[in-house]
């Protein structure tokens, strides 16, 4: 099986599918790997570190005609020309916007697999284009807009004076949002985000960033780790939050998206223009038109001394970076395909399936839908939405579909529906009780009642003490249960005149011992306790 | 006094028991519960020597009087590392008294019963005797293990379980013919009696050092049963409750223990550790590298450098008796602004708790006594950890590694911290036979030595 690694023709698109690196895993893989004269010479490699990485060079005609083809960009025109039937193409793609696209691969007869389709479950991280480049894109962000701006990010005391340090507001904390955090944050700025999703409010305290809030209460966690549709309510008190902030703050970096649909615009002209003078906006969401009313996608442009940056290249301005991390995407696609020997498209797998565009010119996309979240809500039309990555950075992505079993373990009580044997252990309990019913005097019912009550308290009472105290839990119980002295002294009649009666006074004895000591050793245990 | 009053004293000391568990939910109010159940215990006593008309009896008086003292003196002499001895010792004379109230009801049963009373009557006596032999002799075998007076170590007797299915056959057939014979079946009921002994030492017999804390809180289990048992026997309410609050007390602990040890109650019962003995060893990989010892003086430096640590006590610090230097070594290291704090695994030491009653002896502060699950996830962000004494605890097999006889068992996870010190009295592999690979982690250093000097000589160089 041989891959074909082609060169970008986008003017400005810097990276490249494979490295060297991701080569020599590749032959691990199985595969033979060719790639285009001068591909990765953008990214900073050059034909011969790959060819000693095991590869082949070829010309373009040579590595577009391998049969699977992969690259970054969705392919331009006159790249759809190389492709013919039974041919597989891994790059990004962006299906619900590039429908034309989609027809000419169609007719085409060949299979394509979307990078920017990953589902967003663990698992598929391994594979998460989006994530690994938003990742980057954040921390670029923050760097471009430095450079727009005519001072620094933080706060210094000097002899000619104090450096103020500048505020920045983010607004979504998925990968790329919370890598801006960190960013601004270690450059010294006071960093304020913004995110519908109330989830990822722990995740923005982590990196030192202050959670902004409007007043109503609503969650915005959707479907597979996306944020959902907020009520006009809510995207009114946004919106006023985001004007007042404009006014008060130097930089504004947005990052919400709608998979598979316009940004939605969060800072209008006027609140743009409302800015200090010097501030800059930085639009992440400038290819799906920006979440800035004033974006023009791919430029910089100057509004009344606010710059608005709308690059669209971000990752390819970091392209040996981002291929770094791009074609390790790429080879764990290709190991989850099955590698060499097994390449095929699994309907079953949970990754390459909602990846799949086109199967044989098939088309099989949109994927059905994944499983939702305990909180599902379904995503709906336009509104203020994150952008849907999931932080790679997160200790706990809480947002994500879960598997489908939890195996509780709260005090070994069963969670969620009894199972069969909690019903045969009823029916048999019941049948006990029936049995003992049918047979014994009321008078050991009585007890049977009392022993059962003192069962079920001395279950709830004793879940509540702490561990600590088990040890004087254990000896203030051995005192209790001296309370068998009672019978020995029941037994006891009027003297030692029997041998019930001795045999009484000893049980008297023995657990007289025992209450004197149970709770002589229990107080002294917990006198020791002290805070 | 009349039965009406009785009875009523019965529900104010029940409520008491009651009320004093319920008190050790929280530190704060554990002293008031002990109170509270002291005072209920003495409602009841009171109250059935005036209904039994036996209150000025100088027998009662004064075998009540030898015993309270004679329990006074032990309890304030014991030291709190010979803890669970005691309360072995002392759930053995719940055992021999219910033994012997049980004999002490068939000799001279206060009424006299006859057709389904009659039955359930016997079932009752026959089988509290039962359970309070067993508990008697168990719990005497678990006091010699703890006190060393007995080796830890498992004996297995060849098909132990078909003995004990066989002396279990043996009591019920026993008890076939005592339920036949009644009043005349003395002879028979002894036997019995006997033969729940031999279950009850081979039983414990079969455990080992480190299962302690599920044999004595089993035990502690029993004794809650015997006791209501004997109260089912004399139509005692007051028994019944209290016997049900203390054997659920004990079940609930021994499920605790088995679950911090990932292990089904019925293994540690049955003995043992994995199915077959001298499978323990060879299972579980062998571990590579090197065990690097290391010196107080250069513990010291790190302790020094450190911005946090963590200590996690096992069974050895209870041994050496290193809890009050310990406790010295955490206030100069908590005056110089560190973090330190203990973190205690559920099963660490001989008795669910042990170790948090040791460092609450040493007057440590309850609120740097975490549990397993509350620091588990802080390990790696500190700088030190200081193994003291412990071992299959912290050992990173039981995560990783599926062959290993302590596999699933909840562990602390020491390794991921900077640096862990594990202070070792010499180069043996824990109790569970498991060799360790935490010992030979990259980052770990061994101190050996009983952990007392060790502790000492640490404590000693901080202070210089």
């Amino acid at each position: 099986m041989i891959v074909g690694i082609v060169k970008e023709v986008i003017p400005g698109e810097r990276r490249v599918a494979a490295t060297p690196d991701s080569v020599t895993k590749l032959k691990a893989l199985g595969f033979s790997v060719l790639v285009e004269s001068g591909a990765g010479l953008a990214a900073g490699f050059d034909d011969g570190a790959y060819a000693s990485a095991g590869a082949t060079i070829s010309d373009t005609a040579g590595a577009w005609g391998a049969p699977v083809v992969v690259k970054v960009r969705p392919p331009a025109d006159p790249e759809v020309g190389h492709l013919h039937a039974g041919q597989t193409l891994i790059s990004y793609l962006y299906p619900a916007q590039h429908s034309a696209l989609v027809d000419q691969l169609k007719t085409r007869g060949i299979t394509a697999i979307a990078m920017d389709q990953v589902p967003r479950t663990t698992r598929a991280q391994k594979v998460d284009a989006l994530s690994s480049t938003g990742n980057l894109s954040g921390y670029r962000a923050v760097i471009e807009a430095v450079t727009a701006m005519q001072r620094p990010l933080g706060g210094q005391t000097t002899a000619a004076g104090r450096i103020q340090p500048c505020t920045v507001l983010i607004i979504g904390a998925g990968v790329a949002g919370l890598a801006a955090i960190g960013t601004a944050r270690s450059l010294g700025a006071i960093v304020r985000a913004f995110d519908t999703r109330p989830v990822v409010r722990e995740q923005v305290a982590s990196m030192g960033a202050e959670f902004l809030q409007v007043e109503i209460e609503e969650d915005g966690s959707g479907q597979g780790g996306y944020a959902k549709e907020m009520s006009p309510a809510f995207i009114a008190a946004e919106m006023a939050l985001f004007a007042k902030q404009a006014k008060e703050v130097d930089v504004i970096i947005t990052t919400a998206l709608i998979p598979g649909r316009r940004a939605p615009i969060l800072i209008t002209a006027d609140m743009v223009r409302s800015m200090k003078r010097g501030s800059v906006v930085v639009d992440l969401a400038a290819e799906m038109q920006g979440n800035c009313e004033l974006t023009v996608p791919g430029q910089a442009v100057d509004i009344n001394g606010v710059t608005v940056i709308g690059y669209t290249d971000l990752p390819s301005r970091m392209s040996l970076q981002a291929s770094l991390l791009y074609a390790t995407n790429i080879v764990h696609l290709l190991e989850e395909m099955g590698g060499a020997a097994k390449f095929a498209i699994d309907e079953q797998n949970d990754i390459v399936r909602p990846m799949t565009v086109l199967k044989d010119g098939v088309l099989t996309w949109p994927p059905p839908p994944p499983p939702k979240p305990a909180a599902g809500a379904a995503a709906g039309t336009s509104a203020v939405a994150q952008p849907a990555s999931k932080p790679a950075a997160a200790p706990k992505p809480s947002s994500q579909p879960a598997p489908k079993a939890h195996k509780s373990h709260g005090h070994g009580e069963p969670s969620g529906p009894p199972s069969a044997s909690t019903w045969w252990l009823l029916l048999a309990a019941g049948l006990a009780l029936f049995g003992v019913g049918l047979g014994a005097p009321q008078n050991f019912l009585t007890h049977l009642t009392v022993f059962v009550l003192a069962c079920f308290i001395g279950y709830q009472v004793v879940w509540s003490v702490t561990p600590a105290l088990h040890t004087p839990l254990m000896s203030v119980t051995n005192a209790i249960s001296g309370i068998i002295v009672v019978g020995g002294m029941v037994q006891l009649g009027g003297g030692l005149t029997s041998a019930a009666s001795i045999l009484g006074i000893a049980a008297v004895f023995l657990a007289a011992l025992n209450i004197s000591g149970g709770f002589l050793v229990t107080h002294r245990m917990l006198k020791m306790f002290r805070r | 006094m009349t039965t009406s009053l009785l009875a009523t004293s019965y529900i104010a000391a029940a409520v008491l028991f009651i009320l004093s568990l319920k008190g050790l939910s929280n530190p704060e109010t554990a002293r008031r519960g002990n109170q509270f159940g002291a005072i209920g215990m003495l409602v009841a006593v009171l109250a059935v020597a005036l209904h039994a008309g036996v209150i000025t009896s100088p027998t009662l008086l004064g075998a009540l009087a030898v015993a309270a003292v004679i329990g006074a003196l032990v309890a304030s002499r014991v030291a709190m590392t010979a803890m669970p001895q005691l309360v072995a010792i002392l759930h053995s004379f719940v055992g021999a008294a219910a033994v012997l109230v049980g004999i002490s009801n068939h000799l001279a049963p206060a009424v006299e019963l006859a057709g389904a009373e009659r039955t359930i009557h016997d079932v009752e006596t026959y089988l509290g005797i039962f359970i309070g032999s067993l508990t008697f002799t168990g719990s005497i075998i678990a006091w010699g293990k703890l006190q060393g007076v007995i080796r830890s170590k498992p004996l297995m007797l060849p098909g132990r379980h078909v003995l004990n299915i066989a002396m279990i056959a043996a009591c019920v057939w026993l008890g076939a013919i005592y339920l036949r014979d009644g009043h005349a079946a003395l002879p028979e009921l002894l036997i019995m009696t006997a033969i729940a002994g031999a279950i009850g030492i081979h039983l414990v017999m079969a455990i080992g050092g480190a299962d302690m804390p599920v044999v004595v809180s089993m035990l502690n289990s029993y004794s809650g049963w015997a006791a209501s048992a004997a109260g089912f026997m004399l139509s005692n309410d007051l028994l019944i409750i209290t016997g049900a609050l203390v054997g659920s007390s004990g079940a609930i602990l021994s499920y605790i223990m088995c679950r911090a040890m990932n292990r089904s109650f019925l293994s540690v019962i049955l003995g043992g550790f994995g199915a077959e003995e001298g499978a323990a060893p060879a299972g579980g990989a062998v571990v590579d590298g090197e065990l690097v010892p290391t010196t107080a003086a250069d513990v010291v430096r790190q302790l020094t450098a450190a911005s946090s640590v963590i200590i996690i006590p096992g069974y050895g610090m209870a041994v050496a008796q290193a809890q009050h230097p310990v406790k010295e070594i955490t206030e100069i290291l908590r005056a110089q602004g560190k973090q330190v704090r203990f973190a205690i695994h559920p099963v660490a030491g001989r008795l669910p708790g042990h170790m948090n009653v040791l460092l609450a002896e040493a007057n440590l502060p309850y609120d740097i006594v975490l549990e397993m699950d509350e620091i588990n996830e802080d390990f790696p962000t500190t700088d030190v950890v200081l193994v003291i004494g412990a071992n299959d605890i912290v050992n990173p097999s039981a995560l990783d590694d599926p062959s290993s006889p302590i596999a699933g068992m909840p562990v602390l996870h020491a390794w991921e911290a900077a640096s862990c010190i594990v202070f070792k009295r010499g180069k043996g592999a824990g109790y569970a036979g498991v060799e360790n690979p935490l010992f030979f982690k990259p980052r770990t250093r061994m101190l050996y030595g009983d952990a007392r000097k060790s502790v000492d000589a640490i404590l000693a160089l901080l202070k210089a």
